[in-house]
């Protein structure tokens, strides 16, 4: 549970940046002072229910498969992975098929510029179970590559394009990894954080 | 032996019956469609982009031009995913606005499915008269927030105007007009041969496949899965009203047609409800900070838009812009399908079947 | 004087015929607006009688485009190839037992015979447009208008069989006492669907399926060569609910001996009937797929219109019945 911890530690350290961004302000705004003394976040009802999906992850890929994980408190209490890039691939399979998780739905899936890194985020849904499932990957900024999940789920197909296209991440083994929002022939990834925009003329 | 040989035939990105700027490369022997290959990105405005520039309550109006049908659940998704991470109480008054607007907007939606799906099928009346109710429910909003596509209307916190005097009862009378027009429809459409000879049995799909390709909506629901985000995972106050979801048996466009359908009266029945709890007093916007900076973290909210299953996936580094903000548009998501139901099928099938997964190229390119 | 007619009366009829069409577009338009709640055309003079006028003039005044990979020749004659024929059948048809022109003995024959030659015009301008929407559009239109014509001439055999003769103002005169309508009943509904289809309209408007092949076969087409495909299209509504009322409807005869109005008016009121029920079924229905389409002519209508001959035929030898026969 060390992660667990210092992900609070985190959170609490951001906060802080928080408040003193208004203090440095001359004009008054007390509102968020007020929330200074906001308690830490109780710990989530959560938390066992993570503790054994760890545990069980661990037990089929091995120590390294997961780098992190915490139960994110916003909304309904999101069990987060944050897995290893070379497990994801096995893992995904894993998540899908093993009976107790069943995560056949593909919500959503993200590509993040974390600035030192890229992260592509997968909401993962199991109709059998009604459970809910994010998974980080994180993503070498230099070496942009991730194994491709759409034999795993077919949804993942634009999904990944789209990523690929705004943020130019590669994912091997997708059937067609093209362009599809933005013009063929554009240079750039929009959405990294770096990017230049190209059209000075507007 | 006659030689044949297949033609290359670009559906779009101008063409009557795409709704926009969607392109569809399709190989076609004689009237047969052999492959075809959905082209998207002609609408594509860097929608996620431009939100990264801007304060929250900036990007409200930006997301009324994704989805311009139900421009409502669109501004709800945006400030749903903020209030969630800065755990903020709405006021109830607003929270009752909200769900009208949303049921109110979901039925216009599918008004305006229905008429342009009878167009593409040929059918010219349903078109007008769909348009016609729709319009009256356009005035409703026009009345309350001054837009009747664009409405800018849900604020982080709340709605941005309350009530206009009298609104609740226009309001009541176009409930009861609305029923009795349902009955229309149905006597013109439902039971009208050749609109089932055209849709029964046509563009069907298993749940799995359905599942597979993570549809959402109506487009889910047809194959028997009964999964209304409303009811699953209720937001706002939607677990305080009573109402079913319909699903269809057979997987089929015409199952399609009767579960949207089946949708608008239960919409309708949701708005009757709110209506009679209406709170009598109070604010519509919450105490929210002038400049709305939302803690370090990340959330992923969906609701069901009346396309589907509308996500928003917000991460934010404690400034008052978001760090990413990435929209799960369910028309993009649906329309992955297409080429997998077209393959095989009659060129006056391919009309129909896009119809059927009801797209709006505006959230399709984002 | 006859020669006078002869050269007068076609110049007549095709006004007739133009002024027709310019008002059934008018009628059209107006009907299908009361239908969808609207009240259609209203801007262009009073209660908008201009309107198509106006339209015809912006057709003419707009720019003749022929594309540049079209086969030339080919596409500026097929608008002629489809029209001519269009009003070559009204030769045949008696309007009243005096106002008609070619009184042939095989008329009905002429008339589908003539008619089909417009398939050709408009397979000629699908082809040579060079646009794929609109080849599909012409192989549509030829396919259903070649299947349809099947059911058509064979429900009109019924009709023959009664009345002994192929001349059009004969099977007018067979009908003084009963229309074909009744003891024709199977006959007439195939011979109504069987020339909708023909007619190119809802729920059969497949060759020009807006939604789909954009505008079918005339995509390519501009201006007055557009024109003249719509021309076409009325001038067949115009022959087509004419010898529907020739054929069953008992022509310009007087219904229950109801003379006190002239026959050309009872002509005209029958006539209407028919066009309103054209414009009333687009307001109305959806459009059938090609497959459904072929499935219904050969599997339907094609059987639908043999039994009717054969019944026809075993009446004919009932007594009693047989005097509605003939």
């Amino acid at each position: 549970m060390t992660e667990e911890n210092n992900k609070e530690e985190k959170t609490a350290q951001s906060k802080e940046d928080q408040e003193k961004k208004p203090v440095q302000r001359p004009a008054a705004r007390p509102r968020p002072r007020v929330k200074k003394e906001a308690p830490p976040p109780e710990p989530s009802p959560k938390e066992p229910l993570l503790a054994e999906l760890v545990q069980q992850v661990t037990e089929k890929l091995g120590e390294q498969a997961i780098e992190e994980s915490y139960v994110n408190q916003n909304g309904e209490h999101l069990l987060t992975l944050v897995v290893n890039r070379d497990h994801w691939a096995k893992l995904a399979s894993l998540l899908k098929q093993e009976a107790n998780w069943q995560y056949t739905y593909l919500q959503n899936c993200a590509g993040v510029d974390q600035q030192t890194y890229f992260e592509v985020v997968y909401h993962l849904y199991s109709l059998e179970h009604h459970d809910q499932i994010c998974v980080h990957v994180k993503v070498d900024r230099d070496q942009p590559e991730i194994p491709s999940v759409v034999n795993i789920w077919p949804a993942a197909n634009w999904h990944e394009r789209e990523i690929y296209d705004l943020l130019g991440i590669q994912f091997t083994g997708h059937p067609n990894l093209q362009r599809i929002l933005m013009p063929d022939e554009w240079e750039g990834y929009p959405l990294r954080k770096d990017y230049q925009p190209l059209d000075e003329g507007v | 032996m006659l030689r044949t040989e297949e033609m290359l035939l670009n559906v779009g990105p101008q063409h009557p019956s795409t709704h926009g700027v969607l392109r569809i490369v399709v190989k076609i022997d004689g009237e047969v469609i052999r492959e075809a290959t959905p082209v998207i990105g002609y609408l594509h405005r860097g929608t996620e982009k431009l939100a990264e520039d801007l304060n929250y309550t900036q990007i409200i109006p930006y997301t009324d031009r994704m989805d311009y049908v139900s421009a409502m659940s669109n501004n709800y998704v945006l400030v749903h995913a903020v209030e969630t991470m800065l755990k903020l109480e709405i006021p109830e008054r607003a929270e009752y606005l909200r769900v009208i607007t949303l049921e109110l907007n979901r039925i216009a939606s599918h008004l305006v499915w229905m008429g342009t799906y009878l167009l593409d099928i040929g059918a010219l009346s349903p078109f007008l008269y769909a348009f016609q109710d729709r319009e009256k429910i356009l005035d409703l909003f026009n009345e309350l927030c001054g837009a009747r596509l664009t409405y800018n209307y849900m604020r982080v916190g709340g709605v941005k105007w309350d009530a206009p005097n009298g609104w609740l009862q226009k309001v009541e009378q176009f409930i009861t007009m609305m029923e009795k027009r349902m009955k229309d429809y149905h006597q013109l459409i439902t039971g009208n041969e050749i609109f089932i000879q055209r849709t029964r049995g046509v563009g069907v799909y298993s749940q799995e496949m359905a599942i597979q390709y993570a549809l959402s909506g109506a487009n889910l629901r047809v194959t028997g899965l009964q999964r209304d985000l409303r009811k699953e995972h209720p937001y706002s106050i939607y677990d305080r009203f009573q109402f079913d979801v319909p699903v269809g048996r057979h997987g089929d466009l015409y199952d399609k047609y009767l579960c949207r359908m089946n949708e608008v009266e239960e919409s309708l029945k949701i708005v009757g409800q709110a209506l009679a709890s209406f709170p009598e007093k109070g604010r519509v916007l919450g105490k929210v900070p002038r400049v709305l900076r939302v803690p370090e973290g990340e959330c992923y909210v969906s609701i069901e838009s009346p396309r589907g299953e509308l996500g928003c996936y917000l991460v934010s580094k404690g400034k008052d812009k978001p760090w990413r903000l990435k929209f799960r548009r369910p028309s993009f998501c649906n329309l992955q399908i297409l080429p997998v139901l077209l393959r095989g099928e009659n060129m006056a099938n391919l009309v129909a079947i896009l119809g059927g997964i009801d797209i709006v190229l505006g959230e399709v390119d984002c | 004087m006859d020669w006078l007619f002869y050269i007068i009366g076609p110049i007549l009829l095709l006004g007739i015929m133009l002024g027709f069409v310019t008002y059934a577009i008018l009628f059209e338009r107006k009907v299908i607006g009361w239908i969808q709640n609207r009240p259609g055309p209203n801007q262009v003079g009073p209660w908008g009688v201009f309107q198509t006028v106006a339209d015809i003039f912006k057709l003419l005044t707009k720019e003749d485009i022929v594309p540049e990979r079209a086969d030339q020749t080919l596409f500026k004659i097929a608008p002629i190839i489809t029209f001519v024929p269009a009003f070559l059948v009204l030769a045949v048809i008696p309007f009243t037992d005096r106002i008609r022109f070619a009184d042939l003995a095989v008329g009905l024959l002429y008339y589908m015979a003539i008619s089909s030659i417009t398939t050709m015009g408009i397979l000629v301008g699908s082809w040579s447009g060079n646009n794929k929407y609109a080849l599909l559009g012409g192989m549509r239109s030829a396919a259903q208008m070649i299947s349809y014509e099947i059911p058509l001439v064979m429900s009109v055999i019924g009709v023959v069989m009664s009345a002994h003769t192929l001349n059009l103002t004969k099977i007018v005169a067979a009908q003084n006492e009963v229309w074909f309508i009744f003891p024709q009943l199977i006959g007439f509904v195939v011979f109504l669907i069987a020339s909708i289809a023909e007619l190119n309209r809802t729920p059969f408007d497949l060759p020009e399926a807006e939604s789909e092949l954009v505008a079918g076969y005339h995509v390519e087409y501009t201006g007055f060569r557009f024109a003249f495909f719509m021309l076409t299209e009325y001038a067949y509504i115009f022959a087509m609910a004419s010898l529907t009322t020739i054929l069953f409807l008992g022509g310009w005869q007087a219904p229950f001996g109801w003379t006190f109005l002239p026959p050309l008016i009872w002509f005209i009121l029958k006539f209407a009937v028919i066009v309103f029920l054209l414009f009333w079924l687009r307001g109305t229905l959806p459009r059938l797929r090609t497959d459904q389409l072929m499935e219904f002519a050969w599997k339907v209508l094609l059987p639908l219109a043999l039994f009717n001959i054969f019944l026809t035929a075993v009446l004919k030898e009932v007594p009693w019945i047989q005097t509605f026969y003939r």
